[in-house]
């Protein structure tokens, strides 16, 4: 694979990137959305994608399980290239990537149980091992009481939750979170960003996160979870999460790729009103 | 630029049919790939069969009952009012009853898979479906197309019936004819030409339903105003459809089978 520099890991074997775009452009109408987006996400890496409304964060993330094909470039999931590959061969890859919609985007007609268990489902899983596993997945959310209600019943926070526990209940090797806290209270923000935390750091799931709100980004990056406590906190002073760096959209392009370090440190005028 | 505008919009349509090609080939070549969405093909076929019974039994009773009233002064100008059965059972059985049960299972069910198939796309329901892994071509659509050709088949042979009792129960009750004439020659009349063409028709009008109602909920776009779009495009385009069809239709096996 031309121009894809993979980093030599300790028995000295290359470790191919979960996930790279190579110069991906796409647009809809005449109207382009994105242009020239490379970046990669390294096994166990959490990158956190900002960027302000409307600036093709969603259409970034249907490109990455191949929901959207790009106009030009190439994108590539756990070493397939997703943006050449036909539907039905996607529905297959799809199964070891967990995503998170915007607003949840649970089936109504479907309860909880059934929405989660979606997937088991069609993979005909017997019946006993999906309510269990289904309400394991529902634990590590804590919405074990909730397993028969219709997610019309439900609260957005509580909506955003079960969506979480559909993409995690399979243990997939990435998971993709489009804006997880998008028109929720901070309260509730929180919590959900400490489950994504949760997931971070005690499965170590490389995960593409997009979001415009900067508080959680910095949460994300400033806090861990403590398995003891089970609670999220604050990393000592100074101390930032070595594995959640960010990427930033702006205007079509991608204007930042890097460290939090950096991102806060940067001196590109965007950017730095962005972050202010 | 009314040229330009022109191109585009030409350039729109012949998209969009190229479109519903692709998906209707793409659904009907699902029916025979695994997996089989059997338990969904039923829950269609429940919600589009028992569902549009009422409406179709009641519309075919009604028309079967009005033809016998018009046709039967008609035919006694000419002295011919003994054969208003043969003309209910003829036009029941080869126009009336597959146009008008189509009609009316569309307006009813091409809408709600509209309507449906387009609020799960716009909140995303198919995007999701998709992520994890199930193609909503094989889930949705397929068991939609062959529930309602079945359904179709059965609600038309269904409104047949009624329309020619119908007719009946008016030429016995209300024109004072003979009730056994009115079958005997509703009955004898009857060719395989004619049971062939009444059978092709709701075949083929149930597959225009089925996939102009996928193709325009699959196909919406724009929030809630989009799906109330797509839900009335469905309606007057498998409407228009399956009057214009139904001319094709007889116009070919009228050429095949001489009647
Ligand atoms: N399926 C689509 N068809 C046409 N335009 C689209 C489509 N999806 C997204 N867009 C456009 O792409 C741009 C970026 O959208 P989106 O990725 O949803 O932004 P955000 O960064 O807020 O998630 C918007 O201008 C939107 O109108
Ligand atoms: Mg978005």
């Amino acid at each position: 694979m031309a121009g894809t520099a993979a980093p030599i890991d300790v028995n000295g074997h290359q470790e191919e990137p979960v996930v790279i775009f190579e110069h991906v452009s796409i647009g809809f109408d005449r109207k382009q959305v994105l242009e020239d987006i490379s970046f990669k996400v390294r096994r166990g890496e959490t990158r956190i994608l900002l960027g302000p409304a409307g600036v093709g964060k969603s259409v970034l993330l249907k490109l990455a399980n191949g929901l959207l094909k790009p106009d030009s470039g190439r994108i590539f999931v756990f070493g397939q290239e997703v943006s050449a590959m036909r539907e039905e061969d996607l529905f297959a890859l799809r199964g070891s990537i967990g995503t998170v919609f915007q607003e949840g985007a649970l089936f109504d007609s479907l309860n909880v149980r059934d929405n989660v268990g979606f997937r088991l489902e069609e993979e005909h899983v017997a019946e006993d091992e999906i309510t269990k596993r289904v309400t394991e997945a529902l634990r590590f959310v804590e919405l074990e009481q909730a397993i028969y209600k219709f997610p019309s019943e439900l609260s957005g926070g509580m909506r955003r939750r079960v969506a979480i526990a559909r993409a995690i209940v399979t243990n997939p090797d990435l998971l993709l979170y489009d804006s997880p806290t998008g028109g929720l209270d901070p309260i509730t923000s929180t919590t959900i960003i400490e489950l994504v935390v949760k997931q971070r750091d005690v499965y170590q799931t490389s995960s593409l996160l997009v979001t415009h709100r900067l508080q959680d980004a910095f949460m994300m990056a400033t806090h861990r979870f403590n398995r003891e406590t089970n609670q999220m906190e604050p990393l000592p002073e100074d101390r930032i999460n070595a594995n959640t760096s960010f990427l930033m959209l702006h205007d079509r392009k991608l204007v930042f790729d890097g460290t939090t370090h950096d991102l806060v440190h940067s001196s590109d005028p965007f950017i730095r009103g962005y972050i202010a | 630029m009314p040229l330009a505008t022109l191109d585009t919009s030409a350039r729109k349509y012949v998209l969009a049919v190229q479109q519903y090609v692709l998906l209707s080939a793409r659904a009907l070549g699902n029916v025979a790939r695994k997996p089989f969405y059997g338990a969904d093909v039923i829950t269609q076929a429940d919600s589009i069969g028992v569902g549009s019974l009422p409406i179709v039994l009641l519309t075919g009773f009604f028309l079967g009952g009005v033809l016998a009233l018009q046709s039967s002064s008609t035919l006694a100008q000419f002295g011919a009012a003994a054969f208003t059965g043969q003309l209910v059972s003829f036009s029941m059985i080869k126009e009336i009853g597959p146009v008008v049960t189509s009609l009316m299972v569309s307006g009813r069910n091409a809408s709600g898979m509209a309507s449906e198939l387009g609020s799960m796309m716009v909140t995303e329901q198919i995007d999701a479906m998709r992520a994890l892994g199930t193609d909503p071509l094989k889930k949705l659509v397929m068991p939609r197309i062959v529930a309602t050709i079945v359904m179709n088949f059965f609600l038309t042979i269904l409104s047949d019936a009624v329309g020619i009792l119908g007719g009946g129960l008016v030429s016995v009750m209300m024109l004072g004819q003979d009730g056994t004439q009115y079958f005997n020659t509703s009955y004898q009349s009857l060719q395989y030409p004619d049971i062939i063409q009444g059978l092709v028709k709701p075949v083929v009008f149930g597959f225009i339903i089925a996939t102009i109602g996928c193709f325009y909920g699959m196909s919406t776009r724009g929030g809630t105003q989009g799906v109330g779009r797509s839900t009335t495009q469905a309606v007057v385009v498998s409407s228009v459809l399956i009057i214009a069809s139904d001319f094709i239709i007889s116009r070919f096996l009228i050429g095949i089978l001489g009647r």
